[in-house]
């Protein structure tokens, strides 16, 4: 079975506070296995390290330690290694607004990895794309491929910057906050497309969340981080039904939960009544 | 989404007119209506009523474009062309008896109707702090222009208390905004907006950009003040979970609409407007179960 796995993953950045310099440990010590029709989410908040291990995972950062294997081999950093490496493992980005060219219609932004990856060329470009587009339920495909991003919703351009993906026959997607810039009706269904694909496709998926909830109920496993550190890390049912770290259990106390409503009402007004006292 | 044609009114129930005939309105709105003057013009909201009362949080709820931003900035007259408010009256019932025509407001007497009465919470601090100026500058600014029999010894001491109010170390007072987290501008931002004791406020998203953690005790900050100072809160956000926490009440609002209005309970219990329905089955439970119906979309 193949597996995406990082071993002892450390990234500092060089930091400059007036004429000090430093370095920040944006990671320190992260490692995991992500194996191919499983779904492991990364949750912390703004400035845990999260997109950071995404970033390394997708080569657009370098780690400063540790190794990144596929199928067990250390990766290739440059030339057709590393070409080989993002024919497996791709990134969806968060902001769709920002990630497709809005001068392109969505047929160029398919067909350019298809092709330059080697997948499909002459005439078997257009009938790839519009498999691709059916394959994030975008139908009909003729009418898709023709559109520009300024034409689609946000949910309708995250699916094709999923497709775009793909294109290059991806079996991990590394996502990056996928679904926190949509509108929250049509979040479900697009990490629902990515269970789907996960599924039938065979897919490992990389979540990037700071949602609980869906962390939980889309993933196999859980890494909780902070600062740069993982704190804790399981099967999903366990890490949030029963956390063991102090910050897993801070950030689930702070989650909105809609069966709870009334909460934070209820806890101020006995908290000021008991102040009175 | 399928064009609307008639508004029959918001959706409510039976237990919803029982919890308001116990409240006693402060900012009335009747039949509002705000237009986009671009081509084609856009309703960004039609005809909407409704009753803020003396204390209560009221979450309006609802996606990106549907309208309850403009609503709440209409509330306060805080719309610039091409927005205009082609038809509707609000109503300001202050806690002194008398009644102001917010609609009829001009000059002199909306500048000072404003924040004085009314204030509000913009969605980004980053982008609404003045980042040349200090923190205290900004608050003070409030002050001299509303209070300016308030000598400046009383001035800083009101200053040192706002932020103090909010749990921002008086210290910061002479920190610009970039020295300050997120979490601390936003607590800034309620600080001013609290400055003249307002009867109401508008919050735009003021924790959508935040860390839940830092969110979670700004809330919490904001409904501590709330039963002190007996401020009412016109909540905005598309965070219905969060809304169900803390709102009185929660107006869902699609297409400039109000679809339906109820008190925070009945609205997670009841749900009747379809639409109400989907957005709440949008976030699932984190502790439930839940299995995510590919027939339903």
């Amino acid at each position: 079975m193949s597996t995406l796995e990082v071993r002892h993953l450390v990234k500092d950045f060089r930091v400059r506070d007036g004429l000090r310099r430093g370095t920040l440990r944006a990671v320190d010590d992260v490692s995991f296995t992500l194996a191919a029709g499983r779904t492991v989410a990364v949750v912390g908040e703004s400035g845990s390290g999260k997109s950071t291990v995404a970033r390394m995972i997708a080569q657009l950062e370098t780690p400063t330690a540790g190794e990144i294997l596929l199928d067990g081999e250390p990766i290739g950093r440059r030339g057709r290694a590393l070409a080989r490496y993002r024919n497996q493992v791709q990134m969806v980005f968060q902001d769709p607004f920002a990630s497709l060219n809005p001068y392109h219609p969505v047929s160029y932004h398919l067909e350019r990895p298809l092709r330059i990856h080697g997948v499909a060329r002459g005439k078997e470009v257009t009938p790839a794309v519009h498999r691709l587009l059916r394959s994030v339920e975008l139908d009909p495909p003729e009418v898709f491929a023709a559109k520009r991003p300024h034409e689609m919703s946000g949910g309708q351009r995250q699916r094709i910057a999923i497709a775009r993906a793909l294109a290059p026959g991806a079996r991990f997607l590394v996502a990056d906050e996928p679904v926190s810039m949509l509108d929250v009706s049509i979040r479900l269904g697009v990490l629902s497309l990515l269970a789907r694909l996960q599924r039938e496709e065979n897919l490992g998926v990389l979540y990037i969340t700071h949602d609980l909830a869906t962390a939980r109920h889309f993933s196999d496993e859980i890494v909780v981080m902070l600062r740069g550190d993982v704190v804790e890390q399981g099967p999903s049912d366990q890490v949030i039904l029963d956390p063991q770290h102090d910050y897993t259990k801070t950030l689930l106390a702070a989650a909105p939960d809609p069966s709870r409503h009334g909460r934070l009402r209820d806890e101020v007004r006995a908290e000021l009544a008991a102040q009175a006292s | 989404m399928s064009g609307t044609t008639t508004a029959p009114g918001p959706l409510s129930s039976a237990a919803h007119a029982a919890h308001v005939a116990r409240l006693t309105p402060v900012l009335t709105a009747r039949d509002v209506s705000i237009e986009y003057e671009v081509d084609p013009p856009v309703r960004a909201v039609r005809d909407v009523s409704l009753t803020l009362h003396r204390g209560e949080i009221l979450g309006l709820a609802g996606e990106s474009g549907c309208g309850k931003s403009t609503l709440a900035y209409g509330l306060d007259r805080l719309i610039r062309p091409p927005a205009v408010m082609t038809s509707g009256q609000v109503t300001f019932h202050d806690a002194d008896g008398t009644e102001t025509d917010v609609v009829a407001l001009d000059g002199d007497a909306l500048r000072a109707f404003r924040w004085d009465k009314v204030s509000m919470v913009f969605q980004g601090a980053m982008n609404s702090l003045n980042p040349v100026i200090s923190v205290r500058a900004q608050l003070e600014d409030v002050l001299t222009t509303h209070r300016p029999h308030l000598t400046k010894q009383r001035r800083r001491e009101r200053c040192a208390e706002l932020l103090q109010l909010v749990g921002v170390d008086p210290g910061r007072l002479d920190a610009f905004a970039h020295e300050l987290s997120g979490g601390m501008r936003q607590r800034v931002m309620i600080a001013m907006a609290m400055a003249l004791d307002p009867q109401v406020m508008i919050m735009d998203e003021p924790t959508t950009a935040l860390d839940v953690v830092v969110q979670r005790e700004i809330l919490r900050q904001i409904m501590r003040l709330r039963e002190t100072f007996g401020f009412a809160v016109v909540f905005i956000t598309h965070d219905l979970p969060l809304l169900l926490e803390i709102a009185d009440r929660i107006a869902v609002m699609r297409a400039g609409e109000i679809v339906e209005l109820d008190t925070a309970e009945q609205l997670y219990a009841e749900p009747q407007h379809e639409y109400t329905q989907q957005l709440l089955s949008s976030f699932p439970s984190l502790l439930g179960e839940f299995s995510y119906d590919e027939e339903r979309r």
